[in-house]
């Protein structure tokens, strides 16, 4: 039957990106394990995860230093990519994400301010440090909401969000000034972005709050599909539209709170990588983009992570620099493309 | 007995400020209501309440009986469907995809489609005719081809009622006809109540089983398209000062030149009308004359010229009207002369042609 093979079409597409991205998963998961200042041959790697930890230098660099950072890289670039595609949903465009709405920043404002006054008081365990970020994120985001109301032009709303993130810089940087030197070399450290120094309670920690609220977000995926015909349509088909966007900003916001405060800011990534999906899939159907949105930020920051710390060994560069020179030119393509369509 | 769509003391406006009110409507399964009126005149928050999106300030909306703000939304979804003015740019959607989205009321937690909901994704689009644009991408579509998609949607929530504001709106003259005959269709032969707003009153006199006009605080009028329209002229509707309405074809004149006359049109049986068109573009204040009131060309003399003689229908044309045209075209510069036949009860007419020729103001010779 025609619609049997037009629907089989479509999932056929959905398990071939799947496995295309798991392929690419796998390699990226043995390179990172693999490649470093340390070089560890494939028999090495495969005999120690065999045999599990031991007391030497090999068994230390993969158990306790190159598998917490992949594991992390892994999960954090999944849930970056979902929490931007989250943030599209709710705008009901592409080219919404939370470091061009300065959501990222106003996690780090709020992140680098308990560091600076709080690390006496309260210890900094990574469940601090998220929701240090998570209340920063909402805080950004109500603002850009407040603005949205009033500015209906996207990109008008992308300067405002970036107008926003220096703020909260300027403010980041201004607590700085009022910091010790130890706190300093710590924010400093954080507010670059890396995956590197983490050990496996931050793994746990994200693992713990992006696994709920990615499943979350998958069950959301229903009313998303409805929601992109507008709030109107939505509202006609049964959506309860105002709990579904909130549903929407919490759970966008959690996800990159998590990353902002285990890794730092990240940035392009929210954008980018859903864009791929998308294209990869031809669709926009949210129960198949989420999960594979989720798989492919994961590779991209795998293979990001991957070059941040192997192209100038020893010296590491932050991940946001190395997505920014990955993820932006996909931004400016994507943009510049809807300009051309837009136009015809 | 009670209609399938009533209204009752509805007050429809916005943050709790009456817009419209004492709106009382009924409307029996199968048939369709337009909603007509001028710009701004609160045809979509009378629509927009009808459909649940904006809260009714006062009285009740029920169909089939049943209270419509106490119902849940999904039952709400499950009765009616609406077709909005919004322009939706949903990215990476195919048009198969998008009519899919219509059944959210009846799938379960994921939207997952069983069969039996692909079976009527097909059936809606087929009754819309849109088979063949079932895997295009729905950005790539034309206007047309688009509302549709949007009327499939609506449709595959197997709605009892549909509300639709503006639907031609974009909309060419083969899109309108056709969408308004598919809602025709829908109406009599499935039964589907209809609830809409249209700008063409001419086609929404032609579509409709009833008509609303909403002017002001209130409902001007309320009833079948042709009670409405005597009881309520266009004109006064849409207090249309530079130009008239034929109720009877919908067709719409433009401002007539008023002043003394400075041509003299001699006309009949719809040959004048291609001349007195082109005198009002101009705007030169023209005489018609001698026409049968059952005449089309008497029909837009009477919109168009400045003053027409008119003869009545059946008769031969009486001395007295003679005169009365002969004094009118002498007092013109020139006379035209449309080419209409000169028979029996016109040979009046056959006379003044006479007199024009001979006193040099035929001008199209």
């Amino acid at each position: 039957m025609e619609k049997d093979k037009a629907a089989r079409r479509g999932m056929g597409r959905f398990s071939l990106v799947i496995c295309l991205l798991f392929a690419l998963l796998i390699i990226a998961l043995a390179l990172n394990l693999a490649v470093g200042s340390v070089r560890l041959s494939p028999n090495e790697i495969l005999d120690l995860l065999k045999n599990g930890r031991n007391a030497s230098t090999e068994s230390l660099i993969v158990f306790n230093i190159r598998m917490p950072r992949m594991c992390l890289a892994a999960i954090l670039g999944g849930a970056l990519a979902v929490s931007g595609f989250l943030l599209q949903s709710f705008f009901r465009n592409p080219i919404a994400g939370p470091f061009v709405l300065g959501i990222s920043s106003g996690a780090k404002m709020i992140v680098g301010i308990t560091m600076i006054f709080l690390a006496g008081s309260i210890s900094l365990s990574p469940a601090v440090l998220v929701i240090a970020a998570f209340i920063g994120s909402l805080l950004i985001t109500a603002v850009v909401l407040l603005f949205s109301q009033k500015v209906r032009n996207m990109e008008l709303l992308l300067v405002v969000g970036i107008m926003v993130g220096y703020i909260c810089s300027a403010v980041t940087d201004m607590a700085v000034t009022f910091a010790s030197e130890q706190d300093i070399v710590n924010l400093k450290y954080w507010s670059m972005g890396t995956f590197s120094g983490k050990g496996w309670d931050s793994v746990v920690t994200a693992a713990l709050i992006c696994t709920p609220a990615l499943i979350a977000s998958w069950l959301l995926s229903k009313p998303m599909g409805a929601y992109a015909l507008g709030e109107g349509y939505a509202k006609s088909m049964g959506v309860a539209v105002k709990p579904f966007r909130l549903a929407l900003i919490l759970l966008s916001s959690l996800l990159s709170a998590c990353v902002t405060a285990l890794a730092g800011p990240i940035s392009f990534v929210g954008i980018a990588v859903p864009h791929i999906t998308r294209t990869l899939l031809k669709s926009s159907k949210p129960a198949l983009v989420i999960p594979a949105a989720f798989l492919a930020g994961a590779v991209f920051c795998l293979f990001c992570d991957l070059i941040a710390r192997t192209v100038f060994s020893p010296t590491e560069l932050n991940i946001g620099t190395v997505t920014s020179i990955f993820g932006a030119p996909v931004v400016i393509l994507m943009m510049v493309d809807r300009r051309r369509r837009a136009g015809q | 007995m009670t209609a399938f769509f009533e209204t009752n003391g509805l007050a429809v406006g916005y943050n709790g400020k009456t817009l419209i009110r004492d709106i009382d409507i009924a409307l029996n399964k199968g048939g369709i209501l337009t909603l007509i009126g001028p710009n701004g005149s609160g045809k979509s928050t009378i629509l927009k309440t009808v459909a649940r999106q904006l809260a009714a300030i006062r009285g009740s909306v029920t169909v089939e009986g049943s209270e419509l703000f106490r119902m849940s939304a999904k039952e709400v979804a499950k009765k009616q469907a609406v077709v909005l003015t919004e322009r939706i740019r949903p990215e990476l959607y195919t048009v198969r995809d998008l009519v899919g989205l219509g059944r959210y009321p009846y799938t379960n937690i994921v939207g997952r489609l069983t069969d039996d909901d692909r079976r009527i994704v097909d059936e809606c689009l087929a009754l819309v005719h849109i088979k063949d644009l079932a895997e295009r991408d729905f950005m790539t579509l034309s206007d047309g081809q688009k509302q549709r998609v949007i009327l499939a949607r609506a449709l595959a929530q197997q709605p009892e009622l549909l509300v639709l504001d503006e639907p031609t709106a974009y909309l060419d003259i083969k899109h309108k006809t056709e969408l308004l005959s598919l809602l025709r269709f829908l109406a009599r032969e499935r039964g589907m109540t209809v609830i809409m707003s249209l700008h063409e009153i001419d086609l929404a006199a032609k579509a409709s089983d009833l008509l609303l006009c909403v002017k002001g605080e209130t409902v001007a009028a309320f009833g079948t398209p042709d009670e409405v329209l005597r009881s309520l002229p266009v004109e006064e509707l849409y207090e249309l000062e530079k130009g008239s309405y034929d109720p009877d074809f919908g067709s719409v004149e433009l401002e007539k030149t008023e002043g003394k006359p400075r041509v003299f049109v001699i006309a009949g049986a719809g040959h004048g009308i291609p001349a007195m068109r082109s005198l009002q573009r101009e705007r030169v204040p023209f005489a018609a004359g001698i026409l049968f009131e059952n005449d089309v060309d008497a029909r837009v003399a009477k919109k168009l010229a400045s003053s027409c003689v008119i003869a009545p229908a059946f008769e031969p044309i009486s001395e007295e009207l003679f005169e009365k045209a002969k004094t009118l075209m002498f007092a013109c510069e020139k006379v035209i002369d449309a080419g209409t036949p000169v028979g029996t009860f016109n040979e009046a007419n056959g006379r003044l042609l006479a007199l024009a020729r001979e006193k040099g103001l035929l001008k199209n010779e």
